[in-house]
């Protein structure tokens, strides 16, 4: 939880960071309390529930199978993080998706040596979607989420255009094997999906990149980007790559739903509402600077489990709508309170909100003082 | 911005000894404080602009399909295709004017259809208890979004998310298919206008953007919402309960994307529990929003540029159909304009910037400002 934790020591000057007191296991409950612990104890709150009205969910082979069918909406999540936490959108992802499924489709067909190509051509495909969604937000200074609302338009006009808004074509099935094949006998799961392989892989790097230079970086910008632009950081660089990182994501979660969706325009339509829910669920703060990549995933498994959930108690699949806005309203609504606990004092200085400790710098009229 | 800086020249207006030359001082800088001054204008002059050149390249390629641009028919169909959009957009940017946005519409919109369809059933006695009790749903779940964003400090976009997500599972769980009946009262409004080329529904459109563009301008509440948009703390720290417009413009948006779905009502006869989120009216309208001028972030932007933006888009989506594009690449050509148009617009705002505090220290951004969008514009 503490991965994330960039705040600038000037601020905080005159007391110790909350978050670096105490013991391990002092700091590990206190990092549970920020929303993007919370999410955590959420995940296991609704397994639990969910293994309870269906007690073969828990067992291993059910679960890790759960957790590959997840793993493109948790990994598509992790991208839109990058754009988030650095303070953009991404609402182009959904539209990504769609266009490398097709590509997928029509450009591999049932060559198996076109396989590898094809997946050099998808990633190169992303990196130009991210780099033009990047180079418009901060070149060009258009807002991100009317670029990406452009491109989103853009590509998936076009991808519908080709294909007549139809499925075509079906890539060979050793490219589909990616996304619904896993690594047999396995002993206790039974099975090891594919999927579950890469979802680890790509946590394992986003949590190392965040950790990089370029992920201090990217929240700093997130935060506040003028005060990154002037501490020398290359804002606009940072965020094209996050824009860039956020496509390859959705690059990669098209590659996982061709095994299991097939190839149809409209696979992955409403990915970019679904990947910020789970990214707000995450406790990351819309507006840059707060937040942790694992929180993202945490969020598309939450809701991913909300799902399972309301599956398995047989209630009628259009409340999901419902139910999805109902968490988010409520996960957000309280994370505004939370996260005012351990940071900054917070410049929306909420009066309701507990001071983690009753002494100095705490008033937040930083504004008002001169 | 508008209403904190209005007090600053009241000392030099007020007090009997001051010279004429203070007082037009006074009067230029108060003018310059307001929403629309010179500068404004001539960023929305841009706009009408482009839309003239829209129009005119519209004409030309409806000149080619052999077909007249300017016929009663097709400029019928323009302005009512402008009256859906444009009553939503007008909406939208007093949300996106006090720093919020409003994804809700589209399920708003279908809302409204199907209440007010299944309300009227067909017969003209039941016409106004059917409007009152659409537009006081519609006034509620603006209400419910409004005091989300002002009092438990959601950000707009989760707010009107969510808010949006419970109204479409409401309607998916409840409706399928059609709904109800209209009044046949409503039904003839639909068709009605002026002279065969203004429709009604465009009238109405009018009226509510005038109405908006008065109390933007000449109300508390209208410079509040251009304080609050500019800077949520210093609007508060100036003394403005920011609370209550926030919820107002909320309220007034949901009622007027209630309209909106009356309008469709109007003309398709039955509530159809998909014809929102059909239309895309929640990213179109804040397209046209911000391709009409209005900053994203809030606090800048004008009811005036929104309808030049809803314009644009109207009239490419009419020489598209002329020339029978394929619908899918319809999407293509206006995700290129979008982004190209505030591509132009963006760039144009942030040399335009400045001036507005003309004379002082060159404008700082907010650092806490609670819009998730760009601040940069104000970076320059």
């Amino acid at each position: 939880m503490s991965a994330s934790t960039s705040s600038p020591a000037a601020s905080t000057a005159g007391r110790t960071l909350p978050l670096t007191e105490g013991s391990r296991l002092q700091r590990v409950v206190r990092g549970a309390l920020t929303p993007g612990g919370a999410v955590f104890i959420l995940v296991a709150v609704l397994f639990v529930a969910v293994v309870w009205v269906n007690p073969s969910f828990g067992e291993p082979p059910q679960l890790i199978r759960f957790i590959g069918r997840t793993a493109p909406i948790a990994i598509a999540a992790m991208g839109q993080y990058y754009v988030i936490v650095s303070g953009e959108f991404d609402l182009s992802m959904g539209a990504v998706i769609a266009t490398q499924v097709v590509v997928a489709g029509n450009y591999i067909g049932d060559d198996e040596s076109r396989v590898l190509p094809a997946i050099a051509l998808m990633l190169l495909i992303g990196v130009v979607v991210g780099l033009v969604n990047g180079l418009g937000t901060t070149i060009l200074r258009v807002p991100s989420f009317i670029v990406t609302l452009g491109t989103m338009l853009a590509l998936g006009g076009l991808v519908k255009y080709l294909t007549g808004g139809a499925a075509t074509g079906n890539p060979v099935d050793t490219f589909r094997e990616i996304g619904r094949g896993g690594v047999q006998d396995v002993p206790v799961l039974d099975v090891l999906p594919y999927s579950v392989i890469i979802l680890v892989a790509v946590a394992v790097a986003s949590v190392w990149l965040m950790r990089a230079p370029f992920g201090r970086t990217l929240i700093a910008t997130g935060d506040n980007p003028d005060a990154a632009g002037l501490a020398g950081a290359k804002v606009w660089w940072v965020k094209t790559r996050a824009f860039i990182l956020s496509a390859l994501s959705a690059t990669v979660a098209g590659i996982l739903l061709v095994g299991y969706a097939g190839v149809h325009p409209s696979v992955g339509a409403g990915y970019e509402f679904q990947a910020i829910t789970a990214v707000v669920l995450g406790g990351v703060v819309l507006g840059g600077g707060r937040g942790w990549v694992l929180s993202a995933a945490a969020g598309a498994f939450a809701l991913e489990l909300l799902f399972s959930f309301l599956n398995f108690l047989e209630i009628e699949s259009t409340w999901r709508n419902t139910v999805q806005g109902v968490i988010i309203i409520l996960a957000v609504a309280a994370s505004a309170r939370a996260w005012s606990l351990g940071r900054r004092p917070t410049s929306r200085s909420t009066p309701a909100a507990p001071a983690p400790s009753p002494t100095t710098a705490r008033p937040g009229t930083e504004t008002g003082e001169n | 911005m508008s209403a904190t800086t209005d007090r600053t020249p009241d000392p030099a207006s007020t007090p009997d000894a001051a010279s004429s030359v203070e007082n037009r001082e006074s009067v230029r800088r108060r003018r310059a404080a307001r929403p629309r001054g010179a500068r404004q204008l001539d960023s929305t002059a841009l706009i009408y602009l482009v839309l003239v050149g829209v129009i005119v390249v519209s004409a030309v390629l409806t000149a080619m399909e052999g077909r007249n641009f300017f016929s009663q028919g097709n400029i019928w169909a323009v302005l009512t295709a402008m009256s859906v959009l444009g009553l939503i957009a007008v909406g939208q940017t007093l949300v996106i004017l006090v720093g919020s946005l409003d994804l809700s519409v589209p399920y708003v919109v279908s809302l409204s259809t199907v209440i007010a369809a299944g309300g009227m059933k067909g017969l003209d006695s039941n016409l106004s208890a059917a409007l009152v009790n659409t537009l006081v749903v519609c006034a509620v779940v603006g209400f419910v979004m409004g005091v989300l964003v002002s009092v438990f400090d959601v950000h707009g976009f989760i707010a009107s998310l969510g808010v949006g997500l419970i109204v479409s599972g409401y309607l998916a769980t409840n409706y399928q298919g059609s709904h109800g009946d209209a009044s046949p009262a409503l039904e003839l409004l639909g068709r009605s206008g002026i002279a065969a080329v203004i429709p009604t529904s465009f009238i109405i459109l009018l009226v509510a953007a005038l109405l908006v563009t008065l109390m933007l301008r000449y109300t508390r509440l209208g410079h509040h919402v251009y304080a609050i948009g500019g800077n949520r703390d210093v609007a508060r720290l100036s003394g403005v309960r920011t609370a209550l417009p926030v919820i107002a413009v909320h309220v007034l948006c949901s009622l007027l994307a209630g309209l909106a779905g009356l309008l469709l009502l109007s003309r398709t006869g039955v509530g159809l529990p998909t014809i929102g989120s059909q239309g895309r009216y929640d990213l179109l309208s804040i397209a046209a929003v911000v391709l009409g001028g209005t900053l994203l972030s809030g606090g800048k932007g004008s009811v005036v540029g929104t309808l030049g933006g809803v314009a644009i888009f109207a009239v490419l989506d009419n020489v598209m159909g002329v020339m029978q594009v394929n619908p899918f690449l319809k999407d293509f050509v206006r995700g290129l304009v979008i982004v190209l148009a505030v591509a132009v617009y963006a760039r144009r705002s942030v040399v335009r910037r400045p001036p507005r505090f003309a004379g002082t220290r060159p404008s700082l951004p907010t650092p806490g400002s609670i819009t998730g969008s760009t601040t940069k514009e104000e970076t320059a």
